[in-house]
């Protein structure tokens, strides 16, 4: 296939319909693994987070991680599901080195949680447009190690001369989310896309049960699509794994349609498949082939207990669930007078907690937004960061804020300070006080700035006196430069004019 | 001093305990009669007798300090090479783990250590537990004491051995089918496979992990009664071990070894009487057995389990198709034997190089045999057939112990075989558990104690009690033994 006879994206959603499906692996945030008690903290060094049964040693056996059995069942909770009254985890069985046994410890026809679903909303030309995205199941299984293959081209296996595996993540909870396949999204496909894997992202971070950081691999997705023409029968999916950002989900799902279109319109046949994303390029390329199945051998985990959650702790932790995101933000957007616009808005910045933790820390809602919106994110887009991730704190934001409202530093002298707080240099008030920033309202010391201005520009001095308050500029500059801008320019002005009539 | 090789485990005990004799000496007599011997019986992998001399020497250090003494401090033990013992050689007599030194204790062999008993080494079995005579293990066969020529049993055929050889008073085997039962039976022993989730797997290297039990090898009822309290009790590490107390089985067969089983109801299986291939010899011995039940007054009835016979095919399903999952592990990546790594071959080269030369035929047939038990299209056709049965087999066992206390079979079918006749048939070799295979399917405890003689070889009568009444089982069984005259295998 050539790229140059891509059809148009507007061409081929006139022509096909897109059908996608969504697989998300979610590594909970546990202490421990899921079946030993080895830490589970990100980036330590290889192999220090490892025991005989995360290593898969003859004669280990695993103990199922309650922890993670709470947090798989509430996620099915906040995704609707249907909780398992009783199920079993499954072995998993094919070769690989980052698997220590050579199978792996998952779930398979009795998943924790069954069916369920999750409502989206993409951004419309008239308001938001609301999905409902249907889940299949949530089961819970155990992460693989990772390898690292030196010496080849690719970085891949083949043509590797060594072949290092890392089994530090070997054993973490891993939750798995499915979708059914959705239809009906039409053009909308990747943003719906995009949409639900932010949304799930969401939920599960206001569960608490996992940092969900795409970038980390906290949250990985795999993405499956296949095109039909409409009214016809849906057509043989590929299956894109391990798109590791929200806008990669967005793309992913955008050049596969592009692809089979092509494809489609050629009259050739789209090969069920494994297929590999580049975040360079946007493209996705060709992995293993799935046309003859691996056949993983399912069969009961001998080695573990059946989960049989008591239906009145479920319930119980059914009743103890937080606001859901869509709900929370729902409520947020009228608390703070918004338009569905600004809401979208401070969405995309990431910035929902951030506003909400200043104003708990005592700003208005509207100033809140402004320095998050406004500055900050200014600042985290200079330097690529998140806004999160910006080393600022809501309650040093809302400090900020009342310095301002206190009359202490003016606005711009504000910005001045996040500088400074940005730098390192401290909290709003050390960085005030350690580069002398504060308001110059100490009248004496005004009285004597203007005094000497009145007597440098006596021209301008009488021009006042005569009424022609405008020519009152160049006093108050004076004035700004002889007290480093520290002063409040609206109080000189009242000063100068009050002397000089 | 009397030989204390030839000593029971209790008798061994107090002789420490009152000072006539030091662990240490205890431990150097045994290490002497394996140098001596065990060239012949091959029932050591690996002798530990550095280990062994400290953990004797920390008991009699600790009897020097006063301190109480547990009932089996200080008595040697041998142990099956499949239990992990940390930095011990364990290799489940494969050559795929030829090498291999465990970072780690099994949960048996912590116990063992903590009660002060002295472990003397690691004894010979089948490879991974697969089999019954302890032909296919790869590091050579061991040979029953009461012949030579003769298999002693499987797949614990060492830890059997050692029992009757007197290279060591206790031993620890493992019983998936039959592994402990079988041996004791064919080497005059009492063999002991506990409640499945009584004694804890943690660290035993898994063949088929639903029925795979560790459990005691002694001379006589009481001396495995008194290895199965320090083994048996519940393990955290272990999900299936039954967070219950251990039931009282020291008492138990106490308690029997006063002969009177007045009161108790023992039920023949129906089913069993018409055995195939049953050697007349066995069947003798055993109705003999069974009469001395009836004048110990225990009521003797007989009743039917209908679904015993399909035992063995689900056994040979559900253990395969466990065993191929469970050895998947070995593939030469992390520990233990790799082939072929000479940097031109791809992963799966060097992976299918090394299960090639590292697993023996029989293990190689159990793996394809349960591959093929669970692919696609066949898994509930065998894997989930196999399930079913089990569970009719747990009704028969539940059905039959609402009118019996305990039922009782012989052990196995036939006495220990020469060497080689039975390795050409896997069939002929799988029937050696025909009698033994039912209780691993259902989970509960059987025992098999010395029952007379055959041909001038040993004959074991099993005795088969309900889930978690291991007490039953020992009392049945340490009655019966008083009736029998003490097997020991003749000196060489
Ligand atoms: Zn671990």
């Amino acid at each position: 296939m050539s790229t140059s006879t891509l059809p148009s994206y507007d061409d081929v959603v006139s022509r096909y319909e897109p059908v996608i499906g969504l697989e998300t692996h979610v590594e909970l945030g546990t202490r421990t693994k899921m079946f030993c008690g080895c830490r589970t903290e990100f980036g330590a060094d290889p192999n220090t987070q490892v025991c005989p049964v995360c290593l898969g040693l003859p004669g280990s056996l695993p103990v199922a991680n309650a922890a993670a059995i709470e947090a798989t069942i509430r996620i099915g909770l906040a995704l609707n599901c249907d909780i398992a009254e009783w199920c079993r985890f499954a072995r998993k069985n094919y070769f690989y080195p980052d698997m220590p046994k050579n199978f792996q410890t998952s779930q398979y026809d009795e998943p924790l949680c069954g069916e369920g679903y999750l409502d989206i909303e993409v951004p419309g030309a008239d308001g938001p447009i609301p999905f409902r995205i249907p889940i299949e199941r949530v089961h819970l299984e155990e992460d693989t190690g990772k390898s690292l293959h030196v010496g080849g081209s690719t970085g891949r296996i083949h043509g590797a001369t060594e072949s290092l595996v890392d089994y530090n993540r070997a054993g973490i909870p891993l939750v798995e989310i499915v979708t059914k396949p959705v239809a009906g999204t039409g053009a909308l496909a990747p943003e719906v896309a995009r949409a639900y894997v932010a949304e799930l992202r969401d939920v599960i971070r206001s569960l608490g049960v996992s940092d969900v950081r795409m970038e980390q691999g906290s949250l990985r997705c795999d993405v499956n699509l296949s095109l039909n023409k409409p009214g016809a029968e849906w057509g043989t999916r590929s299956e894109t794994k391990n798109v590791n950002s929200l806008r990669s989900v967005e793309r992913a799902v955008r050049s596969e349609m592009l692809r089979q279109a092509s494809i489609l319109d050629d009259g050739g046949r789209i090969v069920q498949e494994t297929r590999h994303f580049h975040e360079d390029s946007g493209d996705t390329t060709s992995g293993r082939s799935k046309e003859t199945a691996t056949d993983y051998r399912y069969f009961p985990e001998p080695d573990l207990t059946p989960i049989a959650p008591d239906p009145a702790w479920v319930a119980e932790l059914k009743a103890a669930m937080p606001e859901l995101p869509r709900v929370h933000r729902k409520r947020l957007q009228a608390d703070w007078k918004l338009s569905d616009h600004d809401m979208a808005s401070v969405i995309n910045a990431g910035a929902i907690p951030l506003i909400e933790r200043t104003i708990a820390a005592g700003a208005s809602s509207e100033s809140a937004r402004k320095w998050w919106l406004g500055e900050l994110s200014r600042r985290a887009n200079e330097t690529g960061t998140e806004l999160a991730e910006l080393p600022i704190t809501p309650a040093q934001v809302a400090e900020l804020q009342s310095l301002v409202d206190g009359g202490k530093v003016t606005d711009k002298i504000a910005r001045t300070v996040i500088e400074g707080v940005l730098a390192g240099e401290g909290g709003p008030a050390e960085v005030v006080a350690a580069r002398g920033l504060e308001v110059v309202s100490d009248t004496g010391a005004l009285t004597a700035a203007i005094d000497d201005a009145i007597a440098a520009n006596p021209a301008v001095a009488e021009k006042i006196r005569g009424g022609n308050h405008a020519a009152a500029g160049v006093l108050i500059g004076a004035v700004m430069k002889a007290t480093r801008g520290q002063a409040d320019a609206k109080a000189v002005r009242e000063l100068v004019i009050a002397r000089l009539s | 001093m009397s030989d204390v090789t030839k000593l029971s485990a209790s008798e061994i005990a107090a002789l420490i305990a009152d000072g006539s004799v030091s662990a240490v000496e205890v431990a150097d007599r045994y290490l002497d009669k394996i140098a001596a011997e065990d060239g012949d019986v091959h029932a050591f992998l690996h002798i530990d007798a550095d280990g062994a001399r400290a953990a004797a020497a920390a008991v009699d250090a600790a009897r020097a300090a006063g301190e109480e003494l547990g009932p089996l401090a200080g008595v040697p033990v041998a142990v099956k090479d499949v239990m992990a013992t940390k930095g011990v050689p364990t290799t489940a007599a494969s050559k795929i783990l030829e090498g291999w030194l465990p970072p780690y204790d099994a949960t048996v062999v912590e116990r063992l250590k903590a009660a002060g008993t002295v472990i003397l080494g690691k004894t010979n079995m089948d490879e991974f537990a697969m089999g019954s005579s302890t032909e296919y293990s790869a590091y050579g066969p061991t040979r029953n004491p009461w012949d030579l020529d003769r298999i002693p049993g499987g797949s614990s055929g060492g830890s059997a051995a050692a029992v009757a050889a007197g290279l060591a008073p206790l031993s620890i085997g493992t019983d998936t089918g039959g592994s402990i039962r079988q041996p004791g039976a064919v080497t005059g022993t009492v063999g002991s496979k506990p409640t499945y989730g009584g004694t804890s797997r943690y660290g035993l290297i898994a063949f088929s992990s639903s029925l795979d039990t560790p459990g005691p090898f002694a001379r006589n009822v009481l001396d495995a009664a008194l290895l199965h309290e320090v083994i048996a009790g519940h393990d955290r590490r272990d999900s299936t071990s039954i967070p219950q107390p251990v039931p009282p089985v020291v008492e138990a067969a106490r308690e029997g070894a006063r002969g009177d089983l007045s009161g108790m109801r023992i039920g023949v299986v129906r089913e069993f009487g018409t055995t195939e291939g049953a050697e007349p010899g066995v069947i003798a011995a055993y109705q003999s057995g069974v009469d001395a039940l009836v004048k110990l007054g225990a009521e003797v009835v007989e009743v039917s389990c209908p679904h015993f016979s399909y035992a063995l095919p689900a056994y040979y399903l559900i253990s395969p198709s466990e065993c191929s999952s469970n050895l998947a592990r070995f593939d030469g990546v992390r520990y233990g034997l790799r082939v072929g790594d000479d940097g031109q071959r791809s992963l799966e080269e060097v992976m299918a190089l090394t299960r090639e030369a590292g697993f023996g035929a029989e293990v190689k047939r159990r793996i394809i045999l349960g591959t093929y038990a669970l692919s696609s299209g066949y898994v509930d056709e065998y894997y989930g057939q196999a399930q079913k049965v089990r569970t009719l087999i747990n009704r028969d066992f539940t059905a039959a112990f609402e009118q019996v206390d305990a039922l009782v079979s012989p052990t196995t079918p036939f006495v220990a075989f020469p060497f080689g006749s039975r390795t050409g048939d896997p069939v002929q070799m799988y029937l050696a558990d025909l009698y033994t295979i039912p209780s691993n399917l259902y989970g509960g405890p059987a025992i098999s104690v010395p029952c007379g003689l055959s041909e001038g070889l040993p004959v074991g009568m099993q005795v088969m009690a309900p889930t978690m009444r291991d007490d039953v089982m020992y009392k049945v069984a340490a009655a019966f033994e008083t009736t029998q005259a003490a097997l020991v295998a003749p000196a060489r």
